[in-house]
């Protein structure tokens, strides 16, 4: 017999008991789908993190304060320490601490709100330097102006806001010229935000940003700043450049082990490596859940195929009676057990990814992400083997009853 | 050289420490193109010679030869390929796969065989047509009557064109009618076709239309005895 008529004989099996045949997959199809469904949404949620520090620029370095967190209760420490100062940001801007720097910019986060004339909204109020922000992450003032140095160092009551803060504040009126109150004190728009949405950590729809000065000054009253941006002149130097912060800053707080250090510093590749570390911890946990639903439904199909072997006793009598093979019989019920598989991994994977698509619709349109829906092939392959792969392990046991079987006891089971 | 030969044949079925004998030292021989008939009561080992003859089954003792090669010679892949190739099996119960059309079923025992893809459909149209079924070709044994599921079962057990043909009382479950035809089809494979038939029955009417009677009693051989005034089915059927 080829494996072409044992494949056709398979079929003709599986297709004279259609109903059961499907529920026999039904174990296959919910463990693919849900294989489809984890790798897709990984991906896209990997997409959407990774998207998002692009924004922050390769060729950035944030400086932090406090030790770097290694887990949520270090969280807090980083948002008290109070270790980044004036006098480190101009040992940074030394030309000959830090050569390859172009810019620096420290950033302040301020809790609160902004109000004006009885309407009130929660934005991301920020004090930074616009000139640097609008270089980071490619954000432009499209009415009014923007501020600069010299409103800086004068601590200037000035603020840049986003769209959406137009909108909520002003009803999309003109802001330009208005004053707005932040902690009672009141700050002049000079200019809103072109939408950009989500890039980095910041909405730039949602945000108020304000000189550093001025938020240090009037609306914290603190000396030290929540975290320091770097522009490096390129990706290329962020790994020389690192090294040199690192020196700098130690020097200036008189750190001699790096055991010691009262900052840490984020990169691009640093962050991209944690959230892959992440996810792949996640992925890791999730495919050992599935493996579990895998195996369940492989034993599920296990369980029909031995009532089917058992069902079909006289048939199997039959085909040995004229000249089948024990090899002949393990084979065509071995081939049942992959091609139900299989078929369930295709219908998985058909329901997987229809699946996905309506959570990636869902996604953009009801939580608003730029989220991008994803389909990788290689869930479609690992579908389809893995389901196959059950087939052959779970299908092995009731075919090898079913060769072994005594063609007369056979022929006389009723 | 005969086709079919036992010596002493034995067939003792062990129940843990209880030995019941089923055959007892069978001794016969059948030549090629013989019709034989095996008659005996029930339970008297009839079925289990068929069984044992057919390679279907093992014996405890004695020497079995088919084609001149005794039956230990045999590897199980070679038993499966000389069931296919050089038997037929016709049993009471029809046997036919549920929910499989007829010219399916006929074709079953040629694709363990080595008849390739393209001939198969012709042969087992040519088997069909001798038993008279072309025009229920495409019906499934649901929808057919005793004696027609029994020509399909005919019509399979000939498709490969086999030296010898095992009937386990192939008019058992059908009405005479029916009966006489089948056993029409089964005289005239022997007589035209030259096929060694051997015929399982416990009715002496159905028993005679072969060229010799071996009765079975208990096990053992009671009688071995040629036929002498044979019926022909044909003749009465065709009138």
């Amino acid at each position: 017999m080829t494996l072409k008529d044992s494949f056709i004989t398979a079929l003709g099996g599986l297709k004279t008991h259609k109903s059961r045949s499907g529920l026999t997959i039904l174990g296959i199809v919910i463990g693919i789908t849900a294989i489809i469904l984890m790798m897709s949404i990984g991906n896209g949620a990997e997409q959407l993190i990774l998207n998002e520090i692009g924004g922050l620029g390769a060729e950035t370095i944030v400086v932090r304060p406090g030790k770097e967190p290694t887990g949520p209760s270090d969280l807090g420490e980083t948002l008290f320490a109070d270790s980044l100062k004036r006098k480190d940001l101009e040992a940074l801007k030394r030309k000959g601490n830090v050569p390859y720097l172009r810019e620096i910019m420290p950033a302040l986060l301020v809790p609160g709100s902004v109000s004006y004339e009885g309407e009130t909204y929660r934005p991301t109020i920020m004090g930074g330097s616009f000139e640097i922000m609008s270089a980071t992450f490619n954000v432009y003032v499209t009415k009014g102006t923007a501020f600069t140095e010299t409103e800086i160092n004068q601590n200037a009551s000035v603020a840049i806001i986003g769209s959406k803060v137009v909108q909520e504040l002003f009803g999309g009126g003109d802001a330009v010229g208005e004053f707005i109150k932040i902690k009672d004190r009141k700050f002049r728009v000079i200019g809103v935000l072109e939408p950009k949405g989500q890039a980095a950590f910041f909405n730039f729809d949602e945000i108020v940003i304000v000189p550093y000065t001025t938020a240090q000054l009037y609306l914290l009253g603190i000396d030290y700043f929540h975290e320091i941006i770097i522009k490096t002149e390129g990706p290329e130097f962020v790994a020389r450049s690192v090294a040199d912060i690192e020196r700098t800053l130690r020097e200036s707080h008189s750190i001699e082990n790096s055991k010691d250090d009262d900052f840490f510093l984020v990169t691009q590749q640093g962050v991209v490596k944690q959230v892959q570390t992440i996810l792949g911890a996640l992925t890791a946990f999730l495919s050992s859940v599935v493996a579990i639903a895998l195996v369940v439904g492989g034993i599920g199909v296990m369980n029909i195929m031995l009532v089917s072997v058992t069902e079909r006793t006289k048939e199997i009598g039959l085909r040995k009676a004229i000249g089948a093979t024990e090899k002949d019989i393990l084979r065509q019920f071995l081939f049942e057990a992959v091609i139900l598989t299989a078929f369930g991994g295709i219908i998985g994977i058909v329901l997987g990814g229809v699946l996905s698509l309506l959570a990636s619709i869902l996604l953009t349109q009801v939580l608003e992400l730029k989220w991008v829906f994803s389909f990788p092939l290689m869930a479609v392959f690992l579908g389809i083997s893995m389901s196959a792969v059950v087939g052959l392990i779970f299908g092995i046991y009731p075919a090898r009853i079913a060769a072994r079987k005594s063609p007369i006891e056979a022929l006389r089971y009723e | 050289m005969p086709l079919i030969e036992v010596t002493d044949l034995q067939k003792i079925y062990k129940d843990g420490e209880v030995k019941t004998p089923a055959l007892r030292d069978i001794s016969f021989s059948v030549k090629e193109g013989e019709f034989v008939a095996i008659m005996g009561p029930s339970g008297s080992g009839k079925s289990t010679l068929l069984h044992i003859l057919g390679f279907l089954d093992r014996h405890s003792g004695g020497t079995y030869r088919f084609n001149g090669k005794t039956i230990d010679d045999y590897t199980d892949e070679e038993l499966a390929c000389v069931r296919n190739e050089k038997m037929g099996f016709v049993f009471q119960s029809f046997n036919l796969l549920p929910k499989t059309t007829v010219l399916e079923n006929v074709k079953l025992p040629l694709l363990y065989s080595l008849v390739p893809h393209s001939k198969r459909e012709e042969v087992a149209r040519r088997a069909i047509e001798s038993v008279g079924l072309s025009h229920r070709i495409y019906h499934e044994p649901s929808q057919l009557s005793g004696g027609e599921k029994q020509r399909v079962a005919i019509a399979r057990a000939l498709v490969n064109k086999p030296n010898v043909i095992f009937a386990d009382e192939p008019t058992g479950n059908l009405d005479s009618e029916s009966g006489k035809k089948i056993m029409e089809i089964i005289q005239r494979l022997n007589e035209e076709e030259g096929h060694t038939i051997f015929l399982i029955t416990h009715e002496t009417y159905t028993a005679e239309h072969a060229e010799r009677i071996i009765k079975i009693k208990d096990g053992a051989i009671e009688s071995d005895v040629k036929v002498h005034h044979r019926h022909n089915a044909r003749e009465k059927f065709s009138k």
